[in-house]
Parts: C-alpha cells; sequence; structure tokens
C-alpha cells in the first residue's frame, strides 16, 4: 500500500500528508474525549465533564480544516486512483470523529447534569466495561487507519457484534437495577443514553473500518466477500 | 467470516456497476510493430468495445499512436513500419491483402493532434469525402451531407453563414470541429482521434468533449490523450500502455479509482514509476 509519497509534483505529497496528520490529531482528540467523558462519568467529575465539552470546539473545528484542506485538494490536484481516496477516505473519516466527538460530550454534558444525584458507582460498571471496549475499537481502527492496514480494520469491523450485545446485555442489566429500587431510575436512564451513546461510538469506529478498507482497495467492504480475496485484491 | 460478521448488514453494491458495453467493434491479437529495429509495440492483444469511447493513456512514446495508425493501416505509409498479428474490424481481418485500404479508411477516420483543414472552403473541407467515395449523386444531396456533418460536429450554427469561407481561418476549435465533420462526413463506424484537443483552450476543449459525448452512441472512437481528465470524463474504457506494453484495460471508473497494475497507478497520479 503505497502512502503520500513519490509523487512528481512533491507538494502533492505535502498537501496529503497534511491532510492526514491533521486527521491523527482529530483522531488522537477523538480517544482522549471518549476517555474522559466516561471517566467523568464513572468518577463524577464535573470539572472534567465541562472540560470535555469544551474539547469538542476543537473537534469541529479540526473537521472543518480536513474538509477545507480536502476539497482544495480535490480541487487543485485532481487525485485520481489511491490519491482521490485517500482524500475521500479523510473526509468521511473526519465525519465520523466529528460525530464521535459530539457522543462524547453528549455524556459529558450528561454528568453535569447529574451533578447531585449520583448513584452507588458499581451502577455505572458495566457502562465503563462496554466504554474500554468501544475505545479498544477506536484506537485499534485509528491506527489501522495510520498504517492502512485493511486486515486490522477489517477486525474491527467484524468486532463491533460484541459492543451491541454488550450492549443488549448491559440493557437488561440496568432495568433490574430499576426494578430493584425505583430510586435509581433516573441514574440508570442516564446510564442507559451514555451507553447507547457509546454504542453509537462503535458504529463510527465500524464506519471508518470500512472506510480504511475502501482507502485500501477501492472497493466497499461487504460481508458477501470471501475472505481469500482479501488479501489479494488489488496489488500490494 | 464469523457470525457476528455476517448478522452486521453491509449495504449491498447496488448500482454501482455501469452498464456493460456492447461487443467489440475492433479485436486485436498480438500486435507487433517495429520502425527498423525499434520495437514499438509488443503482443498487444485488445479489444475496443463498439459504439463507445476507448481512450488510450502512457507516457510519451509507449506506442499509442502507433497502434492508433494499424487501426486504418496508416502505418502502411511509413516505409520502415512493420505491423505483424492479427486486427479484425467486424470479424475482418484489416491486413487482408485483398481488402481494400481506401474503403477502409473510409470506415474508419482519423483527426489528428493539430487541426489540419485542406485550404479550401468550409463546404470543400467536408464535401471533399464523400465526394470521392461517391456518396452523393447530386448537389443537393452533398449539400445534405454537409450540413447535417456540420450539425452532428457543433459547427453549423457558427458557420452556416460562411460556408465558402476558408476553413483555415476559423479559429483553432472550431477547425478541430471542421476535422470532426469532414471525418463523419463519409459515415466511418471508427473514428480516431489522436490528441484532439492538445492545441485547444479548455473552452474549445468543452466543445469537442461535449461532441464526443453527442456522437458516442452512433461510432465506435478511439482517443489518444496525455489529460488523465480528458480520459476520465469522455471515456468508457481504458488502455494504459507502457513502452510498448499495454498494461492494463478497464472500465473507466475502475482505472481511475482502483487501477490493478501499480505502473497504471503511478502514471495516473503523477507518481515516479
Ligand atoms: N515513423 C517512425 N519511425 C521510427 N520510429 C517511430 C516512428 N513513429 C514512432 N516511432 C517510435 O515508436 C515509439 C512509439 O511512438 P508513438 O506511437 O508515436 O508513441 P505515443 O503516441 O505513445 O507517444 C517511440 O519510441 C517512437 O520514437
Ligand atoms: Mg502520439
Amino acid at each position: 500500500m503505497s502512502l503520500a509519497d513519490n509523487h512528481i509534483v512533491s507538494s502533492f505529497d505535502d498537501d496529503l500528508n497534511q491532510l492526514a496528520d491533521k486527521l491523527a490529531e482529530m483522531g488522537g482528540l477523538c480517544e482522549k474525549l471518549v476517555g474522559e467523558s466516561v471517566d467523568a462519568l464513572v468518577r463524577r467529575d464535573i470539572p472534567l465533564a465541562r472540560r470535555v465539552i469544551e474539547w469538542d470546539r476543537a473537534i469541529d473545528r479540526l473537521q472543518h480544516e480536513i474538509e477545507e484542506r480536502g476539497i482544495m485538494t480535490i480541487a487543485r490536484r485532481a487525485p485520481v486512483a489511491i490519491d482521490l481516496r485517500q482524500v475521500v477516505g479523510a473526509l468521511r473519516i473526519a465525519n465520523d470523529l466529528e460525530r464521535i466527538g459530539d457522543l462524547a460530550k453528549n455524556i459529558a454534558k450528561r454528568v453535569v447534569a447529574l451533578d447531585g444525584q449520583f448513584q452507588p458507582p458499581k451502577l455505572a460498571g458495566g457502562v465503563a466495561h462496554i466504554a474500554d471496549l468501544t475505545l479498544a475499537q477506536l484506537k485499534e481502527v485509528l491506527d489501522a487507519y495510520t498504517r492502512r492496514d485493511d486486515k486490522r480494520a477489517l477486525e474491527v469491523w467484524t468486532h463491533d457484534g460484541e459492543i451491541d450485545a454488550l450492549y443488549n446485555s448491559l440493557f437488561r442489566e440496568l432495568l433490574t437495577y430499576m426494578m430493584e429500587d425505583p430510586r435509581n431510575i433516573g441514574f440508570c436512564a442516564h446510564l442507559l443514553f451514555c451507553a447507547k451513546n457509546i454504542e453509537r461510538i462503535g458504529d463510527h469506529a465500524t464506519n471508518v473500518a470500512e472506510t480504511v478498507y475502501y482507502v485500501v482497495h477501492g472497493v466497499p467492504l461487504t460481508e458477501d466477500r470471501p475472505k481469500a480475496d482479501l488479501v489479494s485484491a488489488d496489488f500490494d | 467470516m464469523d457470525a457476528t460478521a455476517v448478522a452486521k448488514s453491509a449495504p449491498a453494491n447496488i448500482g454501482a456497476r455501469p452498464q456493460p458495453l456492447g461487443e467489440p467493434k475492433i479485436i486485436a491479437r498480438d500486435v507487433n510493430v517495429h520502425y527498423g529495429e525499434k520495437h514499438a509495440l509488443k503482443n498487444v492483444t485488445l479489444d475496443v468495445p463498439e459504439k463507445a469511447v476507448m481512450a488510450f493513456i502512457g507516457p510519451s512514446g509507449c506506442g499509442k499512436s502507433t497502434f492508433l495508425r494499424c487501426i486504418n493501416r496508416m502505418n502502411d505509409t511509413v516505409a520502415s513500419a512493420k505491423v505483424s498479428g492479427l486486427i479484425q474490424i467486424d470479424d475482418q481481418n484489416i491486413y487482408d491483402p485483398s481488402l481494400d485500404v481506401v474503403q477502409l479508411r473510409a470506415r474508419v477516420g482519423m483527426v489528428f493532434q493539430k487541426p489540419n483543414p485542406f485550404p479550401k472552403s468550409i463546404y470543400e473541407n467536408v464535401a471533399y469525402g464523400p465526394r470521392i467515395h461517391g456518396l452523393a449523386r447530386n448537389k443537393a444531396e452533398l449539400d445534405e451531407i454537409v450540413e447535417s456533418s456540420l450539425k452532428k460536429a457543433s459547427l453549423w450554427n457558427e458557420v452556416k453563414d460562411r460556408l465558402n469561407d476558408t476553413g483555415t481561418g476559423l479559429s483553432g476549435g472550431q477547425q478541430q470541429r471542421l476535422c470532426i465533420a469532414r471525418a463523419i462526413a463519409v459515415s466511418p463506424e471508427i473514428i480516431l482521434m489522436d490528441e484532439p484537443c492538445s492545441a485547444l483552450d479548455p473552452i474549445a476543449t468543452a466543445r469537442v468533449e461535449e461532441l464526443i459525448e453527442e456522437i458516442r452512441r452512433n461510432y465506435t472512437i478511439v482517443i489518444v490523450t496525455h489529460s488523465m481528465q480528458q480520459a476520465a470524463r469522455v471515456s468508457q474504457r481504458v488502455a494504459f500502455f507502457h513502452l510498448g506494453i499495454l498494461v492494463e484495460t478497464g472500465e473507466t471508473e475502475k482505472i481511475f479509482t482502483s487501477p490493478n497494475d501499480k505502473r497504471t497507478q503511478d502514471y495516473i497520479t503523477g507518481r515516479f514509476g
């Protein structure tokens, strides 16, 4: 897989590399905010939650910047083949990351709203667990993007089912807490929304995985695609 | 793939494939061309689809024009050129010794890089071919052919009031469309274009491209171009040549989004090969 190098017009390499750098920066920030939003929830850390809400603006700004750079690159360089896929891939991934930032912010806002009505920390344990798994997926897929590693992207894509399954069991768990003691209902309902947000972060990580696959292979990732074909497709 | 993956609903790849192209109009098998010692084309095997535009791309000197000139036997006029292999148009071997080359060239029109109208009137430029091929029985029929050819070449409105002016007095873009009208006038089945827009400004280029788009359903068109964007815009299939070898052919969408061969990718993306 060729990265953005070796163009005869070297400033074209610069354009593509800067786009990738911005995206890496945005990805790192997303990871941080998702992690901190869940920490804030588990540790009842209102100041941390407020910081997450603040920082989401930086993510929006980065997305905007990536979009402008991407559009500028399309207009100026008229990229084709792998270059076109890199640019389109960056735009798509920036979109998913922006949504992830929003979802983290949403969790942080709930933490702020919950101020004063926190319940026993064990209730948040399940949410922390699904968050760990999701964060691992997010890290993995961002790594896969940086390395243009289609196999790791495929791993992420395949494992998304686990997050969905975990969400469903968490849903049932929280229901039992609510039935046990109606005073848990308000808090658990908030937790449920947080868990749902995390589950959706997982979906966006899966979208990123699909984009990485597309950038590498030039064809969409579909479930009926035989695995043997994945390795041999296109050139290395 | 495991159960979780199968349970995931990924969108099916619906509508992503363009319409399949028609039967091949031209087939080439193991075509080799030598100019003296120089081996300019090496074992080229290729199908050109009927009533569609195929673009030939590749670095200068890779043999695009050489291959184009094989299709209407223009290489016959180059003393040092030796052509071997098989080229058929509609199942007819065009290198068959019994074939009439003049007839062949009426079926296979050609438009060159530099517009080359005859130093005669606009009318005569278009009328010349039909006249020598005896396509018109009288002046009225000839007028009719001239008008319809100029219309097909999207030039009629610009020249209808000055058909007797000389063709060389037109702008570069108009001259090129006049050359296309001249090629169309003999009702060819195939039109070969060798970098037809490289001497034209963007507006004149857009006019020629629009014209290609309009006529492509009625003709088999092969266009050599150095503009990747032009190839992407006008063609349905692309053939990439490199050092006398046909490296890759494919649907235009495929070539410009994910070519199979690294040499194709390096060339179209502007990388060092
Ligand atoms: N008439 C000729 N005599 C000798 N060599 C030629 C002649 N025409 C082309 N060639 C050589 O054949 C090769 C292919 O040329 P050409 O078909 O014109 O390439 P392209 O159109 O792809 O630029 C080049 O190396 C060129 O120098
Ligand atoms: Mg040439």
